[in-house]
C-alpha cells in the first residue's frame, strides 16, 4: 500500500502548499484525487516521486511510505526502483527521439528481458504506437503522445503508477478511450492513483476519491458516494438542479461550501 | 524469367479483382537484410535499424572512403599529410565535445583545458626529462591512454558541477575551467616548461618503435609525417566507433533524455548525476587524446595555446558540423582545419587579399576570422543541422526522387 501520511509540503521554505494531508492507494486499486486548479495535487505526486527537491520544495512533516517503507527521502531514480511510476503532467514525452527509444528509455533501468516484455505489452495496449515505433515521437498527435507517455513509465513495471491529468487537452473519444486504457492497466495489476480536473471520468473507474482543495483533503470516501454527494455535483461536475448559472452564483455557491464553514 | 508457382502473384490477383490491367513493374515492399536493392527501407528490428552501417549505401561509401583515406598520404606533401593529420585530432576533440554537448545537452567551453590537460599528461608520462621539466620517457601505448585518463579523472570533479548548474552558467562555468587552466599551466614551469618557453611534446615511440624514423611499405617510404597520419587515423577510427556505439545504447539514450527532458528523465529511473558524469568523463577523456596527439604532430606548444580560442574552435567542429551527429563531428572538423588553408590559397589567386598580415585590402587572417564568425551564424540561423543537416537533406531529396516526399 501506498500511504500519504499527515504531510506538509513546503515551496521555497516560506509557502506551504499541502497541510496534513492523508491519503491511502491500497495495493491493485484505483485511486482518485480531485481539486481545482492549484489545490496541491501535482504537489503531492511530487512529494511522492521526489521531485520536490527540482523544485525547491521540501517534506517538513509527515510521511509517505510504500508497504511501509518511508520514500518521501529518496529521488526519482530511486522511488522507480522501489516500483513507483509516474506520467507527469503534459505528458513530457521525447519529441526528438522516436517511440521505440522512448519506451526504452521508460525502461532503463530495467534489464533486458523486463525491457523487451515492456516493449510487447505497451504495443499490444497501444497499438497505434507500434505502427509508428520508428518515427520521432514528436510527431505524434496529442492522444498518442498520452499513450506514449503512459507506456513509457510502465515499462520499469511499477506496482503504482501516479497520472497526472491524463485527459488534459484531448477529445472527449480520447478521454473515453484512455480511461479504457486506464481500466486495463489497473487490470493487468497495476494500482494507479489519477490525478484529474475531469472528476466524472476519475469517479466513475476510481473505488475510493480524495478532494483536495487549497492544500488539505476536504473530503474523501468510496467513489459512488462522491459521485452522489450533492457538493461534489455541484462543484465538481457542474450538475446541479439549476442547469444555467451564472459565475456570480457560483461564486455565492462557492461561499456554502459545508467544509469550509 | 519467372516461376509459375501455382500461387496467384499480387498483381494477377489486383487484375482479377480489378478487371484492369497493372502496368509498369512495381517496387513492391522489401525486407532489409535480404540484400535486394529498393525502397522504402524496411527495419524488423530496433537492432537493424540501429546499426552503425544500416544500408548498403553506407557500408559502400565508407569502405571507399577509408580506402581513399588510406592511399591519401602517398599523394599529398608532407606539409597537407600533417594538416590531413590534425583533421582526424580535431575530429576526436570535436566527437568528444558532442558527446557532452550536442548528445547530452551540457554546454562546455571549457575543453581546451581538458585537451591542454591531456597533452601535458602526455609530456610527463611520455617525455624526456631534464633539470627544468619533469619527464619519464614512457612507451606510447602508456602516454596515450594515460593522457585520455589523467583528465576524464578530473572531468569526474568537474561533473558534480554541472549536475548542480544548467545552460548559460554552465557554459560560463566551463569558461572558468578554461582562464583556471591556462593560469595553472603558465606556473607550473615543472611540468608545462612554463609561459612563452614550453616544452617538447611526448616521445613518439609506439611498442619501441619510433615514429620520427621513416618506415618502408610496399617499396614506398613513409615520412614521418605519414607515419603520424596513419597511427591519428587509426586511433581516429576506434575512438569514433566506440563513440558511436556509446549514443546508440542504453548511456547514448540516457543522454539524450537528460538532454531533452531532464525531470522526465530522473522520473524514468535515470540518474542525473551518473548520467552528466559518465558525459563529462567520457568527453574529458577525448578531448585528453586529441591534445596529447595534436602536440605531437605540431611539436612544441606554450601554455598560452590552451586558450578560449581553442574551445571556440571546437564549439565550431561540432555546430558547423552538426549537432549530436558523430560524423558531423568529422565533417566539421575537416571545414575547422581545411578552410583557413583553403582561404590562404586563394590568396594567390584573388587580388584583393593579400598575404602579408598587413598589407592589402584585406589580409588573409582578417579574412580567415571573418569567414569563421560568418560562417558560425549561416550555419546557426539556416541549417543549425550543420553540414550533417546538409547532407540530410541531399538524401532524403534522393531518397524520395521523383517525389518530393
Amino acid at each position: 500500500m501506498l500511504a500519504v501520511n499527515n504531510l506538509d509540503v513546503v515551496y521555497e521554505d516560506v509557502i506551504l502548499v499541502l497541510k496534513n494531508v492523508t491519503l491511502e492507494v491500497p495495493a491493485g486499486a484505483i485511486v482518485a484525487l480531485l481539486g481545482a486548479n492549484g489545490a496541491g495535487k501535482t504537489t503531492l505526486l511530487r512529494a511522492v516521486t521526489g521531485l520536490l527537491d527540482v523544485h525547491r520544495g521540501a517534506v517538513t512533516r509527515g510521511s509517505v511510505t510504500l508497504d511501509g517503507q518511508p520514500l518521501h527521502h529518496l529521488d526519482a531514480p530511486r522511488t522507480v526502483a522501489a516500483g513507483i511510476g509516474q506520467v507527469m503532467e503534459g505528458r513530457r514525452i521525447f519529441t526528438d527521439l522516436t517511440v521505440d527509444e522512448n519506451l526504452r528509455i521508460g525502461g532503463h533501468a530495467a534489464d533486458r528481458a523486463t525491457v523487451a516484455a515492456g516493449l510487447d505489452r505497451a504495443y499490444s495496449l497501444f497499438p497505434v504506437l507500434a505502427d509508428r515505433r520508428q518515427q520521432p515521437a514528436g510527431y505524434l498527435s496529442g492522444g498518442e503522445q498520452q499513450m506514449l507517455a503512459i507506456g513509457r513509465a510502465l515499462m520499469s513495471q511499477p506496482a503504482y503508477l501516479l497520472l497526472d491529468e491524463p485527459s488534459l487537452g484531448l477529445a472527449p473519444r480520447l478521454v473515453q478511450h484512455i480511461k479504457e486504457l486506464i481500466v486495463e492497466i489497473n487490470r493487468q495489476g497495476t494500482a494507479i492513483l489519477l490525478v484529474e480536473q475531469n472528476a466524472s471520468m476519475a469517479l466513475s473507474i476510481a473505488s475510493h476519491g480524495y478532494v483536495l482543495e487549497t492544500g488539505k483533503v476536504v473530503m474523501d470516501g468510496a467513489a459512488a458516494e462522491l459521485l452522489a454527494n450533492d457538493d461534489i455535483r455541484e462543484f465538481y461536475l457542474g450538475l446541479s438542479e439549476e442547469r444555467d448559472l451564472s459565475f456570480r452564483d457560483v461564486k455565492h455557491y462557492r461561499r456554502r461550501k459545508r467544509w469550509l464553514s | 524469367m519467372t516461376v509459375d508457382t501455382g500461387v496467384p502473384s499480387g498483381r494477377e490477383r489486383a487484375e482479377r479483382e480489378t478487371g484492369l490491367r497493372v502496368r509498369g513493374r512495381g517496387r513492391g515492399l522489401r525486407v532489409r537484410g535480404r540484400g535486394v536493392r529498393g525502397r522504402p527501407l524496411l527495419y524488423t528490428s530496433y537492432a537493424a535499424d540501429q546499426a552503425i552501417w544500416n544500408t548498403p549505401a553506407k557500408r559502400g561509401w565508407t569502405l571507399a572512403l577509408v580506402g581513399a583515406v588510406l592511399v591519401l598520404p602517398f599523394f599529398l606533401s608532407r606539409d597537407l599529410t600533417s594538416l590531413v593529420t590534425t583533421v582526424f585530432i580535431f575530429a576526436i576533440g570535436g566527437i568528444g565535445l558532442n558527446l557532452v554537448t550536442g548528445y547530452a545537452g551540457q554546454v562546455s567551453l571549457g575543453h581546451a583545458f581538458f585537451m591542454g590537460l591531456g597533452a601535458y599528461t602526455a609530456a610527463v608520462f611520455g617525455g624526456a626529462g631534464s633539470d627544468q621539466v619533469i619527464g619519464w620517457g614512457l612507451d606510447m601505448a602508456i602516454w596515450l591512454p594515460m593522457a585520455g585518463v589523467v583528465p576524464a579523472l578530473v572531468g569526474l570533479v568537474v561533473a558534480p558541477l554541472a549536475v548542480r548548474v544548467r545552460g548559460l552558467y554552465l557554459a560560463v562555468l566551463t569558461l572558468g575551467l578554461v582562464f583556471i587552466g591556462e593560469h595553472v599551466f603558465k606556473e607550473a614551469r615543472s611540468i608545462t616548461g612554463g609561459a612563452g618557453v614550453g616544452r617538447a611534446p611526448a616521445e613518439p615511440v609506439l611498442f619501441g618503435m619510433d615514429l620520427r624514423e621513416r618506415y618502408h611499405l610496399f617499396g614506398y617510404i613513409l615520412s614521418r609525417e605519414a607515419v603520424y597520419y596513419f597511427v591519428c587515423f587509426a586511433i581516429f577510427v576506434v575512438l569514433a566507433i566506440a563513440a558511436r556505439n556509446l549514443t546508440r545504447s542504453k548511456p547514448g539514450r540516457a543522454f539524450a533524455a537528460v538532454r531533452d527532458r531532464d525531470v522526465a528523465a530522473s522520473m524514468m529511473g535515470i540518474s542525473l548525476r551518473r548520467t552528466k558524469t559518465l558525459a563529462f568523463t567520457v568527453s574529458s577523456f577525448y578531448a585528453g587524446v586529441s591534445g596529447a596527439l595534436l602536440v605531437m604532430v605540431i611539436g612544441r606548444v606554450t601554455p598560452t595555446n590552451w586558450n578560449l580560442f581553442l574551445s571556440i574552435d571546437l564549439l565550431a567542429v561540432i555546430l558547423i558540423g552538426g549537432i549530436a551527429t558523430i560524423s558531423g563531428s568529422i565533417l566539421g572538423a575537416a571545414f575547422v582545419v581545411l578552410m583557413p588553408r583553403i582561404v590562404s590559397e586563394l590568396a594567390d589567386v584573388v587580388p584583393f587579399i593579400s598575404t602579408s598580415p598587413s598589407g592589402g585590402f584585406l589580409s588573409v587572417f582578417q579574412l580567415q576570422t571573418m569567414l569563421f564568425g560568418a560562417l558560425i551564424v549561416l550555419f546557426l540561423v539556416l541549417e543549425p543541422r550543420g553540414l550533417y543537416g546538409l547532407w540530410v537533406r541531399v538524401r532524403n531529396y534522393w531518397k524520395a526522387w521523383p517525389f518530393s516526399y
